[in-house]
């Protein structure tokens, strides 16, 4: 992650941007520093780079629980059954639509709090705990809140709405093929504003009073300031947050597992959950193809992206 | 800076602080009332915001119908050790990362980065034959030894930043006076950054709290399973009992929540200035 965001470390002063300095060391130092480094790289080594390589064969090989006798090569046969399923269509567009559906509107909302949270007052602190709270939940016990929440009979959201009179009687949310996707990204929107909100403000904390003082000074109004001064000045840390949110939203179907487990048929199963369903049939030969194309169009993904934020840069 | 803003802006950012802090808190609070309401009136439409009396019989119906015990006690034996571990190895690691330039450096970060992007579920079939053939399968050491290696390249990058934060003065004057570098590290650094220490082995306790597609592949003996395992199988009966249901959400939310608050500050600055440091 070459990355590296300076608005945001900033905040660490003159050590956090020193080099570590010390190249040449004894061979006992060395020993000891190896020694130090040792257990991580032994564990990761062991119970992640291990299965994940096991893994990575067996998507080029028929690996089904049903007969484990014969485990033949296949070569791209995995990859060739999984793209003529009728399903790979209506998957990647599920999860295209669940990454842009959630992350808009998680980013915009974010935004706003955190311009919202960005001047100090009494209880920002607490208030910040408070808001905080959803990151301590696993996003399958989200999803499990929302299922009841979104409960076509005793459902708290149908009963809001039909009070409100936004609604003339109970929709079936999470039955209803048209509406499923919509309730999960519902959730999911819920459940990333506070990274966005956190993230955001750390960086707009780190935009230098001077700038905007300056700027008022010039005679420029708030919403000029905060669109050609400040959002400009944090412009990379807010373009690399969406990157990784991107990846990591791609990669997350523990809300949908929680609410829908993919249905109704099929209308929530995005590439992951899809993965899920062959690991619980012990088609792991199919999973593990699959998550290879997940890489193959993340890794493409952030290649494209990477590379037009460079020639803008440029320009 | 302060006060220049007019009252109508002022007005509409605390009103919007306000509407989220209700939409957030708004699952939180409806699932709690859910888990206090008696039996019968959970399944009642028009819905009811607030009880015409609390009852605690979920709680008793949870712990009868299920070996909830068990689960929060397993949970909490694998989350606390698995933080533990976890923590020092990477306190360890993350100093060499943090102090010291050498070959290969850039390849082991690499190394503990990737893991962080990869889909973990092309790893589940392999870990569970290699599970089987070690006799790993249900049991919790087992689940700790994975969750270790899961949660160690994102300590190492958290606690890396935090060390950056800690000039390499301190222990170099009191190797000076003769201490070794393990003592250094011990009495010297370790006690500067409590916080940072404090908040990564939260930040790991709660995702192994949290874990599900691991326990579910390597558990399953009810008396070994942990919460989100259990909870899994309370989802997938048909019918799904709402009032346990929602008593094990409570209890399931309420000590990774009071954790997160407690340490939320430290975390923060973990996860923003560590992680981005990379």
């Amino acid at each position: 992650m070459d990355v590296s965001t300076p608005e945001v470390t900033s905040g660490t002063g003159v050590n956090g941007a020193r080099p570590a300095r010390r190249r040449n060391f004894g061979r006992r130092t060395a020993l000891t520093l190896l020694a130090y480094l040792a257990p991580a790289f032994v564990f990761v080594a062991v119970f992640t780079y291990y299965p994940l390589l096991m893994g990575g064969q067996m998507a080029f090989r028929r690996w089904s629980m049903l007969d484990l006798t014969s485990t033949p090569w296949v070569g791209f046969g995995n990859f060739a059954t999984l793209m003529a399923d009728e399903l790979f269509g209506k998957v990647m567009i599920n999860s295209t639509i669940w990454v842009i559906g959630s992350l808009v509107p998680q980013f915009l909302i974010g935004l706003l709090i955190a311009l919202g949270l960005r001047r100090n007052f009494k209880l920002r602190g607490v208030y910040q705990a408070v808001v905080f709270y959803p990151w301590a939940v696993s996003g399958f016990l989200i999803g499990i809140l929302f299922r009841w929440m979104f409960n076509s009979e005793f459902g708290v959201i149908n009963d809001m709405l039909m009070r409100l009179h936004l609604s003339s009687e109970p929709i079936s949310w999470l039955a209803d093929p048209n509406l499923a996707l919509f309730a999960v990204i519902v959730a999911n929107i819920w459940y990333g504003v506070t990274f966005f909100a956190i993230m955001i403000l750390a960086a707009l904390q780190s935009v230098p009073d001077e700038l905007l003082e300056a700027a008022a000074l010039d005679g420029a109004g708030r919403w000029n300031t905060l669109v050609r001064v400040t959002l400009p000045t944090i412009r990379t840390t807010l373009l690399m947050t969406i990157l990784l949110r991107v990846i990591w939203i791609f990669n997350f179907p523990d809300i949908i597992y929680g609410m829908t487990g993919g249905g109704p048929g099929n209308m929530t199963q995005i590439a992951t959950t899809w993965m899920i369903r062959y690991t619980q049939q012990g088609e792991y030969g199919l999973a593990s193809a699959l998550g290879f194309i997940v890489m193959a169009v993340l890794v493409v993904f952030t290649g494209a992206y990477l590379a037009i934020l460079t020639r803008e840069n440029r320009s | 800076m302060i006060n220049r803003d007019p009252l109508s802006l002022k007005i509409f950012r605390v009103a919007g602080l306000i509407v989220w802090m209700l939409i957030t808190l708004f699952p939180l609070y409806w699932i709690l009332l859910t888990s206090l309401k008696p039996a019968s009136q959970i399944a009642e439409y028009p819905v009811r915001y607030w009880p015409r009396e609390f009852s605690l019989e979920n709680y008793a119906s949870l712990f009868q119908k299920s070996q909830f015990g068990s689960y929060l006690l397993n949970s909490f034996v694998v989350a606390a050790t698995t933080g533990l571990v976890a923590t020092v190895i990477a306190l360890l690691g993350g100093y060499v990362m943090s102090r010291y330039e050498f070959k290969g450096k850039g390849v082991v970060m690499l190394a503990f980065l990737v893991t962080q992007m990869i889909p973990a579920f092309i790893a589940l079939g392999p870990l569970y034959q290699m599970f089987t053939n070690l006799g790993l399968v249900d049991s919790r050491f087992g689940l700790v030894l994975v969750y270790v290696a899961m949660t160690i390249p994102f300590s190492v990058i958290m606690l890396r930043g935090f060390l950056a934060n800690v000039p390499d003065s301190l222990e170099e004057a009191a190797m000076v006076d003769g201490a070794t570098r393990f003592r250094a590290l011990w009495n010297i650094i370790v006690p500067v950054m409590t916080p940072g220490i404090v908040a990564t082995f939260i930040f790991n306790f709660v995702n192994c709290w949290n874990e599900l597609f691991l326990s579910v592949t390597l558990i399953n003996t009810e008396d070994r399973k942990t919460i989100p395992t259990a909870l899994n199988g309370f989802i997938s009966s048909f019918n799904i009992e709402w009032g346990p249901m929602s008593a094990a959400a409570v209890l399931t939310i309420i000590p990774t929540m009071v954790l997160f608050a407690f340490a939320s500050r430290w975390i923060v600055a973990g996860l923003t200035s560590g992680a981005t440091k990379g």
